[in-house]
């Protein structure tokens, strides 16, 4: 107890603790996991989770990221109707039924890929995203068919195609049903590559495993978004394999970048003009107008 | 205890023991024991077939690793001829974990394209314990692009825990290295048979998979992760190994079932490490029968029915 402290009535002496505990409402604010600093959630999302003191990406939901992503007109959601079964029945300690519930229910998805045609900026696309929350964002049979349905009416419609992957790889529920979604996501993108049509993928945190195996990498331009963890083993397997501590900033976007795995490392804020500019030159398109976003200027530090 | 006996195996390795100990005493003395010798050999391949009969998943995984099983170099010497190993990715390095090179099939050219485990230690620490790096991936790339420009079937054989995890390898894109060799086999203009010998671990295992046909070994194991790694992330310890592995399905006789592979090739009683000779003859029968089938197929029909092929996987409801 410190002496001032010691100079208080008994009856608001704290004892180092706040026993009366400000009631805020759940969900207002967050803290940076970077820089700690306390954001006021609306402003946060303002930002589509970027830190604006700091620059840290947060994870951002599927629906809220094409939400940003995507104009507001023309929009077409793909593959809606598909929904996981269990083809093994499959159980750990849970029975894998009831994991797909309680992700459903948790994320308001039926799976962990959303597909959305649409535009950006005037140019017409089809956009994926992978929801993490909803287990993992791992890649079962509903992910590798919405992917490639998506795929399917990008080809149809001749336009550009581009997913935003977060996920820890294969869904172990679906055993080798998982596995051959690599195969099946890879191929269909050289289908969509034989019709002359540009693939960007963005990695995101995290995006591991065979999603990275797979879709992730085959972009014709492969984006990051800074600090994301990307790679194939997960790093406490490498860990465990080589008996020495990681390197600081192993596997991040930066490391993959200086590797040469990715083509460059975009803000999230920026990622509309970017890849409207990008697509535009692949397809032979005039530059779209800079859309304005409603946003103070991005200072990449 | 006979250590290169598994433990359900070693009431099979004692009987063993015990003949060998009567065909010696046998030859030194007067006395005949061929009956007693015969008599327990037949026990012998009652106890095995017993044995072999009802096999836990947990067993066959453990026999597509068995310290025995046949590996591809094996294979090699016995099915084809005239082997000229082509070494390299071009880029970096070459790759022991990986092996490929040009050899002849029944007279016919082919590509064999495969992962090498080592038989003692040196071997396994020189081959990688059979776990390729980004370079073992892209010489399997640039060898089946070869062989697609000089028309020349590609057999791949599969035998792998998985694509190495290390530090080296995540620099060097083990991720990319093996989405490219899925990409671009699905795409592959000549005739791809894919064959696991012994265990398909995961990206490492599909990263020379994909292809026209897949046969498995009966006492092979295909997953999508190890039983050990399936059991430490999902029950929290590597000792449900056991449980896992019956839960991923992953033997040969399950995945025929859900319709994920195409050919099961029948081992000798025993497994295929009991009888090296008898494998490598029906491997090489089925090899030859389907690559005579693909054969005749125009080649992008076989493209276009490869891509539908991996379109169908997958099981979900709709509406």
């Amino acid at each position: 107890m410190s002496w001032f402290e010691k100079l208080l009535p008994t009856r608001i002496r704290t004892n180092g603790k706040t026993n009366r505990r400000v009631v805020v409402p759940e969900g207002v604010w967050s803290k940076c996991p970077v820089c700690q600093v306390v954001l006021y959630s609306p402003e946060l999302e303002r930002h589509l989770n970027v830190c604006p003191k700091c620059n840290h990406h947060l994870r951002i939901g599927a629906r809220k990221r094409l939400e940003s992503f995507l104009d507001p007109e023309q929009r077409e959601e793909i593959g809606i109707e598909l929904s996981p079964c269990d083809p093994l029945k499959f159980r750990d300690s849970k029975k894998y039924k009831d994991r797909i519930t309680q992700a459903q229910k948790a994320t308001d998805e039926k799976d962990a890929l959303i597909v959305i045609k649409g535009q950006v900026l005037g140019l017409p696309l089809v956009a994926q995203a992978f929801e993490f929350k909803f287990m993992g964002g791992s890649m079962g049979s509903v992910v590798g068919e919405r992917f490639v349905r998506g795929a399917d009416v990008a080809i149809e419609h001749h336009i550009p195609l581009i997913c935003f992957c977060a996920s820890g790889g294969a869904r172990m529920q679906e055993a080798l049903f998982s596995l051959m979604q690599m195969a099946k996501t890879s191929a269909v993108l050289n289908r969509l590559n034989q019709h002359g049509l540009p693939f960007i993928s963005v990695l995101t945190d995290p995006t591991m495993g065979g999603v990275s195996a797979s879709l992730a990498m085959l972009g014709d331009i492969n984006i990051a978004e800074p600090n994301a963890l990307i790679g194939f083993a997960g790093p406490r397997v490498i860990e465990q394999t080589v008996r020495e501590t990681l390197p600081e900033g192993f596997q991040r976007s930066e490391f993959l970048l200086d590797h040469g795995t990715i083509d460059m490392i975009v803000d999230r804020r920026q990622m509309r003009e970017r890849i409207a500019s990008l697509f535009s030159m692949l397809t032979h398109k005039p530059q779209p107008l800079q859309a304005n976003e409603n946003l103070e200027p991005v200072s990449i530090n | 205890m006979n250590i290169n006996f598994l433990d359900f195996e070693q009431p099979i390795a004692e009987l063993e023991a015990k003949i060998s100990e009567l065909r010696c005493v046998s030859n030194d003395s007067e006395i005949n024991i061929s009956d007693e010798i015969s008599r327990l050999q037949v026990k012998c391949q009652e106890l095995t077939s017993h044995i072999f009969s009802s096999l836990t998943a947990w067993q066959v995984s453990q026999l597509a690793r068995h310290p025995q099983r046949p590996y591809l170099l094996d294979y090699i010497d016995l099915i084809f001829t005239n082997f000229e190993e082509l070494h390299g990715d071009r880029t970096f390095a070459d790759d022991p974990a990986m092996l490929g090179g040009l050899a002849r099939f029944e007279g016919q050219p082919v590509m064999i394209i495969g992962q090498q485990k080592g038989r003692d230690t040196k071997e396994k620490l020189q081959h990688n314990f059979g776990m390729p790096r980004p370079e073992g991936y892209r010489k399997a790339l640039r060898l089946m692009e070869m062989a697609e420009r000089f028309k020349l079937p590609v057999l791949t054989f599969i035998d792998t825990p998985g694509a190495y995890p290390g530090v080296d390898a995540e620099e060097r894109g083990q991720s990319e290295a093996i989405a490219r060799n899925l990409y671009v086999m699905s795409n592959l203009k000549t005739p791809i048979i894919s064959t696991i010998i012994g265990e398909g671990g995961s990206g490492g295992a599909l990263g020379i998979g994909v292809g026209d046909k897949l046969c498995m070994l009966q006492y092979s194991t295909y997953s999508v992760i190890s039983p050990e790694g399936c059991a430490s992330i999902l029950w929290k310890s590597a000792d449900k190994a056991p449980e896992a592995a019956a839960a991923m399905n992953m033997t040969s006789g399950r995945l025929k079932e859900l319709a994920l592979i195409d050919i099961i090739i029948p081992e000798p009683l025993g497994g295929a490490h009991r009888d090296i000779k008898t494998i490598a003859q029906t491997l090489s029968t089925v090899l030859q029968e389907n690559l005579a089938m693909l054969k005749q197929t125009p080649i992008d029909e076989l493209v276009e029915s490869r891509y539908q092929r991996f379109m169908q996987f997958g099981q979900f409801e709709t509406g």
